[in-house]
């Protein structure tokens, strides 16, 4: 390269940065890797003249944690269902009313009254998901709507399962498997709960996140997982099966807030406006393939999303799903000791 | 009157004082940088846990009784804390084994590679560098890569008709200790080539001429001689094993904790900040008692370098 190409490169870098700087404004948004639609974004920088810069982070105690250090520069934040109330009690979003927001009226009806935003005072619906259990039909041929293919492994399974080391999720599902409800203070149950548990665990190959990939390659042969994650592997091989368990199975779903401290309340009011519009609430879905809260939505859905068993759930399956909530502190403290128990 | 000794004191003396004066910002920062964060972490240890993480400003031991006491949760009866231990234990045999396995192997490295002609000890020392310059997670998937029942050695072992079914490899304490070795081999090959260098291989000629046999060279001769390479070799192994986070939760599937998870577990999911802290803070004993134990030992038996 000679000066002259450097000086023109350097020239258009300028023009380009200049050219950012006169855009209406910017918009931080803090929210789960791999998770948020490029596509979608990209529109909405180009509908209102924002530009958006999307940061990651791995888990709902991190964010929580960085957001409450303050500081951040960060104005939206995507916390699950569980955290919304202590975001909200700890003061750290803002009151933004999206129930009185235009886009609003598309909000499945379901979902515009949640026990964790009571009236959506703060947050616009995201995605919703749930966890269940994935198993590839070419290892195992029976029944497998139970949490027993992990916490009782059938022989063809043992030594091929893996769990998803989500503490709160495994522990809502163990107590489900042996019948008591969550958050219990029973310790009868907790107890049945911890050998449950201990028992289980030499027919596990492994703890991790990493699914996709590992159901894809056949390292495991079935696992607990998220339902949009069960999806990406059923369309890469179509044996591998997600399901619903019969004793319970937990929904969750994240939520679109504005901070406190943000910077651009209205281009992150903006946002959440957006995002409830139909067209763009399937951007959203077919990115993250989870499903989402919106009415409308599902003539702009992928194809292979819109009668998918992953997100669409089955009317049998319906009544035994259940709201995950956050327990007690002394309960956590339990579900810790627990869990601790379990990977010594 | 000043004798020219007392003069030479003093200039002397300036010159101690210009040196501290000097450096005293570097020491400054590097006291603040380090000690400031240690001591959040010593004062955090002993406070309360906050309702969702973070901490409480009120005095508590309770963090630092339960890293070695448990309560059970079903009948209240106070205990050793057995996890605990189970967790510290699997963390210090892994980070031993880890250590005597690099010595295995990059001691023999160390000394093929000083043995070559001048020219070539360079291009081996390059060659030893090149792990270096991926990432640690990079280099562990690629172990994973390697050993996975899908992996190149058993495609390659069932192509050949060597096995019949997979071996499983992947997730057994085999797996770690494989990633393990691999990824901490260069920290032990460099300090003992270095020390390896400087050898003079005289010596060992010596050795031989007055009917040595070839093993009584390398303990009497050798071994005494690059005993602060090996020494170096083993700390810059030992501590960071005692630590490590990546390879066994990748290659050993996060099943059985290590410290590391332990700990992380109680600034995340556990939100238990304080018992996190203290916890930090006795691997960090364990670490300085293991040391000056190591040192000390080996300072003892250990032949002057002449």
């Amino acid at each position: 390269m000679n000066w002259k190409t450097t000086a023109t490169a350097m020239g258009l870098a300028l023009l380009a940065s200049t050219g950012l700087a006169r855009a209406e404004g910017v918009l931080n948004i803090y929210n789960w890797g791999n998770y948020t639609s490029p596509d979608v974004i990209k529109k909405f920088e180009d509908k209102y003249n924002i530009k958006v810069t999307i940061t990651d982070y791995d888990s709902n105690d991190t964010a929580l944690a960085k957001v409450r250090q303050g500081g951040t520069g960060f104005d939206i934040a995507v916390p699950s269902q569980t955290y919304v109330p202590i975001w909200i009690k700890e003061g750290l979003v803002l009151e933004t009313d999206p129930g009185k927001m235009e886009n609003f009226k598309n909000v499945a009806p379901e979902w515009a009254n949640p026990d964790f935003d009571p009236g959506r005072k703060y947050s616009v619906p995201w995605a919703l998901g749930t966890v269940g259990v994935v198993v590839n039909t070419d290892t195992y041929k029976g029944p497998a709507d139970s949490w027993g293919i992990i916490f009782n492994t059938p022989d063809e399974l043992k030594g091929k399962v893996n769990v998803v080391p989500e503490m709160n999720d495994v522990i809502f599902a163990a107590i489900k498997y042996v019948g008591g409800q969550q958050c219990t203070d029973d310790k009868a149950v907790l107890k049945k709960v911890r050998d449950t548990l201990v028992a289980a665990k030499p027919n596990w190959i492994a703890m991790e996140y990493n699914t996709i990939e590992k159901m894809g390659a056949g390292d495991f042969k079935a696992t607990s997982d998220w339902n949009g994650s069960a999806l990406r592997q059923r369309l890469a091989n179509p044996a591998i099966h997600y399901n619903y368990p019969k004793e319970g199975y937990g929904l969750w779903s994240d939520n679109v807030v504005v901070l406190k401290e943000a910077k651009n309340v209205d281009n992150a009011k903006l946002f959440q406006n957006f995002i409830m519009d139909p067209e763009n609430a399937a951007g959203l879905s077919a990115f993250h393939r989870y499903a989402n809260a919106i009415t409308g939505s599902d003539k702009y859905m992928p194809a292979d999303m819109k009668d998918a068993p992953e997100v669409v759930i089955p009317a049998d399956a319906k009544p035994k799903g259940e709201f995950q909530k956050m327990c007690a502190p002394e309960i956590q403290d339990i579900y810790t000791k627990i869990w601790t128990e379990l990977q010594k | 009157m000043a004798t020219a000794e007392e003069v030479a004191k003093a200039a002397e003396r300036r010159d101690v004082r210009d040196r501290w004066l000097l450096s005293a910002p570097a020491l400054l920062v590097i006291l603040l940088a380090a000690t400031g964060p240690l001591l959040i972490v010593l004062v955090y240890s002993f406070l309360t846990p906050g309702a969702y993480g973070d901490v409480k400003w009120q005095f508590s031991s309770d963090a630092w009784t339960s890293v070695f006491l448990e309560r059970d949760i079903f009948d209240d009866t106070l205990s050793l804390a057995a996890a605990h231990v189970t967790i510290f234990w699997r963390s210090i045999k892994l980070a031993i084994v880890t250590t005597l396995a690099t010595l295995a192997l990059g001691f023999p490295t160390a000394y093929f590679m000083a043995t070559r002609s001048e020219k070539t000890r360079d291009l081996w020392l390059f060659l030893i560098t090149i792990p270096f310059w991926t990432n640690l997670l990079i280099r562990t998937f690629a172990v994973l890569q390697i050993i996975r029942n899908e992996g190149i050695i058993n495609t390659i072992l069932l192509k050949l008709g060597i096995i019949s079914a997979p071996i499983q490899i992947l997730y057994t304490d085999t797996a770690i200790l494989i990633g393990m070795a691999y990824v901490y081999l260069p920290l032990m090959v460099l300090p003992i080539y270095a020390s390896m260098e400087k050898l003079d291989f005289r010596l060992v000629e010596a050795g031989y001429d007055l009917y040595a046999t070839r093993f009584k060279v390398l303990r009497k001769i050798i071994f005494p001689l690059v005993k602060p390479g090996v020494i170096a070799g083993s700390i810059l192994v030992f501590i960071p094993a005692l630590g490590a986070y990546v390879t066994p939760s990748v290659l050993g599937g996060g099943k059985n904790m290590m410290l590391s998870n332990l700990i992380e577990l109680q600034f995340g999911q556990g939100r238990n900040w304080p018992l996190g802290s203290a916890l930090s803070i006795t691997v960090m004993i364990i670490v300085m008692v293991a040391l000056l134990a190591y040192v000390r030992n080996a300072g003892k038996s250990g032949v002057r370098h002449g």
